[in-house]
């Protein structure tokens, strides 16, 4: 393995000084902010409480005495997987043992909660972590008509002891899947398109009358309501608290998951939406945001239409997009998401926006731009360190920080 | 003007041989194609900034600096400036064209041929060919122990199976026999082996089987064997006329491999070879070559788990003879050249990388002499690129196997398979009205 000079530096460091103020600085540092374009020989200065203090050119960002200074070629935020199931979908893909991103037992299980699944000491987390992806929004997988919750962490935390501090959201969406894919199988419910709709709208009117009673009580027309842990959920999906991401791949997938926003008025976000294409004024009009379908995604089954050229088509179309690693039930375990994102370049995507569609175009996706995302002061001090271009195969993460303290020196 | 001259023999003497071979005189001249401008890069020879390629009819007539190379006052000449040209890409295993072997009868099927299965109108091998691959090794899965005779084929633009084949010197059709070992072969029931010594000892007593089967053969007299087409190939194998094919994952499963081919004599190639850094040494030692798989992350099953990026580096530190796959649907066959990239980044050097999705695979395929580099006498098995090989941001532009262009991005219908879109996946070709928007 080749040695980076940046290696030298980091490894005494992190041992040493782990409390030492931080500073970053980047013959390019994209901030992913504004007009997406990087500043030249750029510095970051961290705070002690991990955050981001300071970004500016070198001239003009003076880096204080004592600060350790890591140096790079490249430096960016660190990535965010908009959509993952690492954690939930460990390395050894050994039923009952690393598998928990879907349960068929039911069709509609909303009340399984992300935090509850979620291993963050799998091979997996630090695969992607030493690759430069610090923010994950992980959970429940497509495969199910309502598979459960996903929620939002960085790559850093090794177990859940406490949901709220250990996550950027505990409960971020609740996961759907239309068509096939959705279905129950083995002459279970949902066996078809239309009974999977009925049942979703059943169900969301269900919740729409528990929602009434949870809003009469907080209003004190009645005294209370029994906690129903399906209803609940869905009911704060009908609140606008979390959207519902529907994953949707055939054009009258997408067009039906349409159907039902307007007939429910939740924030939706589609997923996958290999043929989006079709529908890219409905989409846009309807104000919906993509989880495009990985660039490596395998074209078979429901998939069998997708196009590499999605992510620029969503552009050009001015439909807001991240990039996702997806789900993979066999190998690769998981794809990375930079690697997606930098594909679609090759397929006619600004280089700048593959790389804010695993940055800020994604934190705003998200809803956790005001924490990650882009490098801004005030915000969290995640950064990915790179040896050229980021999104090049043949360039190395050299190191990732994440809330101000190096969590990666690898070369990978 | 020397430097020409270099040139002027060989061509004579193909101009020779196409005069000879045309015969009749009733056909149309063969053609000659002088692509200018590009960057050249042989593999097997130093890159060229300002190139010509030569191409009479479908081999390689010259390759070097624009100048020195003569162009022909009848050739056609295509400028491809700021592109690049690069040999075709090989892939060493890919399972393109729903292709079948065994099924779960028996573990052992050495009798089953895949060219018997293989669909060559299959949208696959339309993507295959966008994504610059113009030889491959389709093979059966890895769920038998022996799932049967691969093969190679030319991916020419055509309807049978005999149209794309790569032949052997007798004229038959050319292939390995593929093999596993691990989990994947190890099953519950069906004769399947249970454990790994349970695997090891099926296979020997086949081989042994073979052994006197091919015994019998050699005396000949009044009272040969009876045809037995498992055999037949089994003994194949044993003359090393068909090189074995072997899937293995885990160290101890890579030396059981290498253990067998000590006793039993045949040519093995390890595919996948997850764990080939741990063994790296006694890979070296049994003289075999690799052909490995880049993914973008280890696992997916536990003899997987242990898969690194720097198997490249590992083997090629020690000489080994190492070639890329797709495993095509595991990689798609476009994005093959990705595992350049990757295994450059984890340390394997440019050229040998660079080798690895060309001529290494050739060699191992025994076709080294006909394909995998861009050298005059060779087939003109060549992509057209828009930038470097290694880069990701690189598109395969145009694929030709053997002089004729068989992927062309320009072409609204290759675009098509090169990117996907309504219709492209349809199980074969799209035809006619109905499958476009």
């Amino acid at each position: 393995m080749k040695i980076s000079p940046l290696l030298t530096i980091l490894l005494p460091l992190t041992v040493a000084t782990a409390s030492a103020q931080m500073a970053v600085q980047a013959e390019l540092l994209y901030p992913m902010t504004g007009d997406l374009k990087p500043i030249e020989d750029g510095v970051v200065l961290c705070s002690k409480d991990g955050k981001i203090e300071k970004v500016g050119p070198a001239g003009a960002v003076p880096i204080p005495e004592g600060y350790q200074v890591l140096k790079a070629k490249v430096a960016t935020p660190g990535f965010i997987d908009a959509h993952s199931t690492v954690g939930l979908s460990g390395i050894l893909n050994l039923d009952r043992h690393d598998q928990e991103q879907l349960e068929k037992s039911a069709p509609i299980q909303p009340e399984l909660r992300a935090i509850d699944a979620y291993n963050g000491r799998d091979p997996l987390v630090k695969w992607i972590r030493q690759l430069g992806i610090t923010t994950i929004h992980t959970g429940h997988a497509p495969g199910a008509l309502v598979a459960g919750q996903t929620m939002i962490l960085k790559t850093n935390v090794p177990t859940i002891t406490d949901p709220e501090k250990n996550t950027l959201r505990p409960f971020s969406m609740v996961a759907s899947t239309l068509g096939p894919d959705g279905f129950g199988g083995g002459g279970k419910a949902p066996g078809s398109r239309a009974k999977s709709l009925a049942m979703l709208r059943e169900t969301l009117l269900k919740a729409q009358s528990h929602l009434k009673k949870r809003k009469e009580v907080e209003v004190g027309i009645i005294g209370k309501v029994d906690p129903d842990l399906r209803l609940d959920a869905l009911a704060d999906v009908l609140e606008k608290k979390v959207p519902f991401l529907i994953t949707a791949r055939r054009h009258h997938d997408i067009a039906a998951a349409l159907r039902l926003q307007k007939e429910f008025g939740f924030r939706l976000v589609l997923d996958g939406a290999s043929e989006a294409y079709f529908l890219l004024d409905e989409i846009k009009e309807a104000e919906v945001p993509v989880l495009v379908h990985p660039t490596m995604a395998r074209p078979y089954g429901e998939n069998e239409n997708m196009t590499f050229t999605l992510a620029a088509k969503l552009h050009a179309a001015g439909i807001p997009f991240a990039f996702q690693s997806g789900h993979e039930g066999y190998v690769p375990k998981t794809r990375v998401v930079h690697f997606e994102a930098a594909l679609a370049v090759a397929y006619g995507l600004p280089w700048e926006q593959a790389l804010a569609g695993c940055t800020s175009a994604a934190a705003e996706l998200l809803g956790i731009a005001d924490l990650v995302g882009s490098l801004r002061a005030g915000l969290d001090a995640d950064l990915a360190l790179f040896d050229g271009d980021p999104l090049e195969t043949t360039t190395h993460c050299i190191g990732v920080v994440i809330d101000g303290t190096v969590v990666s020196e690898a070369v990978k | 003007m020397f430097s020409s001259l270099r040139y002027l023999f060989p061509l004579m003497v193909l101009a020779l041989i196409a005069v000879v071979s045309l015969g009749g005189g009733h056909e149309t001249p063969v053609r000659l194609r002088a692509y200018v401008g590009a960057r050249i890069i042989p593999v097997t020879a130093p890159e060229i900034v300002d190139g010509v390629l030569l191409v009479r009819g479908e081999t390689i007539a010259a390759v070097g600096k624009r100048g020195e190379v003569v162009i022909p006052d009848d050739a056609e000449v295509i400028e491809v400036k700021g592109k690049v040209l690069f040999p075709g890409l090989v892939c060493t295993h890919s399972h393109i064209g729903k292709v079948q072997g065994g099924d779960g009868s028996s573990p052992i099927q050495p009798d089953v041929r895949v060219l018997d299965s293989i669909d060559v109108l299959d949208s696959t091998f339309k993507k295959a060919r966008a994504g610059g691959i113009t030889m491959a090794n389709i093979m059966p899965g890895s769920g038998l122990l022996l799932s049967g005779q691969t093969a190679y084929l030319k991916l020419r633009d055509g309807n049978t199976i005999e149209d794309l084949a790569v032949r052997n010197k007798d004229g038959s059709m050319a292939g390995g026999i593929k093999m596993a070992n691990g989990t994947n072969s190890i099953k519950e029931s069906g004769g399947a082996p249970g454990t790994r010594g349970k695997s090891a000892a099926l296979v020997r007593a086949q081989f042994l089987k073979a052994q006197r089967y091919r015994e019998k053969l050699a005396k000949g007299g009044d009272d040969p064997p009876e045809r037995d087409l498992a055999m037949e190939a089994l003994v194949e194998v044993l003359e090393g006329k068909r090189m074995v094919h072997h899937h293995t994952h885990r160290h101890d499963d890579i030396v059981t491999v290498l253990r067998l081919k000590k006793e039993f004599g045949f040519k093995v190639v390890l595919h996948h070879v997850s764990e080939a850094w741990k063994v790296a040494d006694e890979i070296a030692e049994a003289k075999v070559p690799c052909s490995i798989i880049y993914l973008d992350s280890p696992g997916g099953k536990l003899e997987a788990r242990d898969l690194e990026w720097k198997n490249g580096a590992e083997l090629e530190k020690r000489g080994v003879l190492t070639a890329f796959h797709t495993d095509d649907p595991i990689n798609d066959s476009r994005w093959f050249l990705r595992s350049a990239g990757l295994a450059v980044r984890s340390g394997m050097s440019r050229q040998k990388a660079l080798e690895a999705v060309t001529i290494a695979g050739a060699e191992i395929m025994d076709q080294s002499g006909q394909t995998g580099s861009l050298t005059v006498g060779k087939k003109a098995d060549f992509v057209i690129l828009n930038g470097d090989p290694l880069s990701v941001y690189t598109r395969v532009l145009e694929t030709h196997v053997e002089g004729r262009k068989v992927f062309d991005l320009d072409d609204p219908k290759d675009k098509l398979w090169a990117e996907g879109g309504f219709g492209a996946g349809h199980k074969r070709r799209a035809s006619g009205c109905c499958f476009t928007r």
